[in-house]
């Protein structure tokens, strides 16, 4: 079926803004990533060269690439993200899933006020929500004095700048991205199959686990993705909340891009990172194909 | 039902519901202890030091805080409106549009909404630095920063007017097609009203991304203009200060007015729908 003419008008805008803003800039990234490093503005050497022969010749080289490939720190990177993506994804899903049944399960009056209550700090300042955990976890933050005014423990925890910072922190920056899929999905569930199990005798255990939690599977996998994918490359939780061990993607990237000002290698790291989520991406995009979950 | 039975499910709910209150205080205690020592006297963040508002005080005399505040707003306002733009015809385009172009759409907008900043600031700067090179243009600072915002918050937008579309009855348009509308007339003159409040609700999501985004705009924005949450950024490394409290604190309250107000708005148009 062919779209009317107005509206393939219209769609020039999205396409070409798209074709501008994300095609063309990830085409550059692969350029600049098969360049060297230089001192000059912009920092990276050019790809082809007019050589004395008056023809041109490629220049490009697999440096950046080789680096990542040899250097330990990048494959700790590599794994320190996909470590602390799924572990943030499943503490998310554990969380969540009490949370959004309870919420698609309460009195019609109560729904709207619960699910706004879980929205609303995703609208809040994501720097303002992480820089509140440094108050709470440092230590002689309030974690540390309320547990030592208990007597359970001794000394301060050193939970800040580490792993399990980290963690806390990033879990409570998705945990909305789980909960608003995943009650998208419990909201949908037929209210006959669960009366129907509870009137053969279930306990409200046994409905969830048996009858809901099997339907509200893409649900679920929607919200392990959206949090999954954008904590690959999470940069601010690890490094504001993180140690020295907490080196992710994220980090790696912008250290190469602001410190070291190696725009190859930080290029060629953006490029892993996308290519490690293209499986992920494409997953979700058929969940989204499939029904609007996300909306 | 045995005693047992009855035990277990009163055990049940009780894990339940103490799972859900976990949930809700481990979303809100951050937030509430924040806005709490921000009205504290002591510099230190245990140390109850009495009730003040210096902090505030200190928050309005800090030059630098308030002209990046007032550059975030300017961008904010202009990256919103054209987000809501681009993002409407990217709604129309993906509920009306069939063939590869819906696909590419779908596969552009949906990886956007998703992909992590760093790969979104740093592919962005790399455009603007070649567009320098290639025609001369080289506007980094607040311009480039609202280009970037208006990129990744026009995928947001998208999904909120292409749910409203999906709603909306299309049988209206197609009657003032019949009645002689022509294709842009009928959209702009009867579906745009008709999806209003998503375009409300759409404008308000892409504002707030963008006065909250700290990564992209690291990466495009140039010498001279950092943004509110760069500056943030900057002092938050340095440690805990109950400043920060204070602004923080005042955009909790800015966010949830504006969440009060859009979702009354909201209401009012639904009651106000035929």
């Amino acid at each position: 079926m062919k779209s009317p003419a107005f509206v393939r008008g219209v769609a020039l805008l999205p396409l070409g803004w798209m074709s501008v803003f994300l095609l063309l800039p990830v085409a550059i990234l692969l350029r600049v990533s098969l360049s060297e490093p230089r001192f000059e503005q912009p920092p990276y050497s050019d790809l082809f060269a007019l050589a004395e022969s008056g023809r041109w010749a490629f220049e490009g080289t697999l440096q950046a690439w080789r680096w990542l490939l040899e250097d330990p720190t990048y494959r700790d990177a590599l794994l320190g993200s996909l470590t602390m993506a799924s572990l943030t994804t499943t503490a998310c899903l554990l969380l969540a899933l009490p949370m959004a049944w309870a919420i698609a399960r309460a009195p019609l009056g109560w729904r709207t006020p619960l699910l706004l209550a879980v929205i609303l700090p995703f609208w809040t300042s994501f720097l303002i929500r992480v820089y509140a955990w440094i108050g709470l976890l440092k230590p002689e933050g309030l974690i540390n004095a309320a547990l030592m005014a208990t007597g359970l423990i001794e000394q301060p925890l050193l939970i800040l700048h580490s792993n399990a910072a980290v963690l806390i922190g990033m879990t409570y920056a998705y945990l909305p991205f789980m909960i608003l899929p995943l009650y998208a999905t419990f909201s949908r569930l037929d209210e006959d199959q669960l009366q129907a199990a509870a009137d053969l005798g279930a306990t409200p255990w046994q409905t969830f686990w048996r009858i809901s939690l099997p339907l509200a599977w893409p649900g679920a996998v929607a919200g392990c993705l959206l949090v999954f994918i954008p904590a690959m490359g999470e940069f601010v939780v690890p490094d504001l909340l993180g140690g020295p061990e907490s080196y992710m993607l994220g980090t790696a990237l912008w250290n190469e891009f602001f410190r070291n000002a190696d725009w190859p290698t930080a290029s060629a790291l953006a490029l892993t990172m996308l290519v490690v989520l293209l499986a992920p991406l494409a997953l979700l995009q058929r969940l989204q194909r499939r029904d609007e979950v996300v909306s | 039902m045995t005693v047992r039975g009855i035990r277990a499910r009163g055990l049940a709910r009780f894990g339940f519901v103490t799972a859900v209150c976990f949930g809700y205080a481990f979303l809100y205690v951050p937030i509430v202890l924040l806005v709490f020592y921000s009205f504290n006297d002591s510099r230190l963040v245990t140390v109850w030091g009495g009730f003040s508002t210096r902090w505030y005080v200190a928050l309005f005399e800090n030059e630098t805080l308030l002209r990046a505040a007032l550059r975030s707003l300017q961008v904010a306002v202009v990256s919103a409106s054209l987000a809501t733009m681009v993002g409407l015809a990217a709604g129309l385009a993906l509920v009306r549009l069939s063939g590869i172009r819906r696909a590419l759409l779908l596969a552009c907008f949906g990886s956007l909404l998703v992909m992590p900043d760093v790969l979104i600031g740093l592919s962005m700067l790399l455009l603007f630095v070649n567009l320098d090179q290639w025609v001369g243009w080289s506007g980094r600072g607040l311009t480039t920063v609202a280009l970037a915002h208006l990129t990744f918050a026009s995928a947001y937008v998208a999904v909120v007017v292409r749910a409203r579309l999906l709603q909306a009855d299309a049988s209206i348009e197609e009657a003032a097609r019949d009645l002689g509308a022509r294709p842009g007339q009928a959209f702009w003159l009867v579906t745009v009203p008709l999806i209003r409040p998503a375009l409300i609700s759409g404008w308000l999501l892409a504002f707030t991304l963008s006065l909250d985004d700290l990564v992209v705009a690291s990466f495009v924005s140039g010498p001279g203009s950092s943004t509110l949450p760069m500056v943030i950024y900057s002092s938050v490394r340095l440690g805990v200060t109950p400043e920060v409290n204070a602004l923080a604190t005042l955009l909790i309250l800015a966010v949830t007015l504006g969440i009060i107000s859009a979702a009354l708005i909201n209401r009012f148009f639904i009651r106000s729908d035929p």
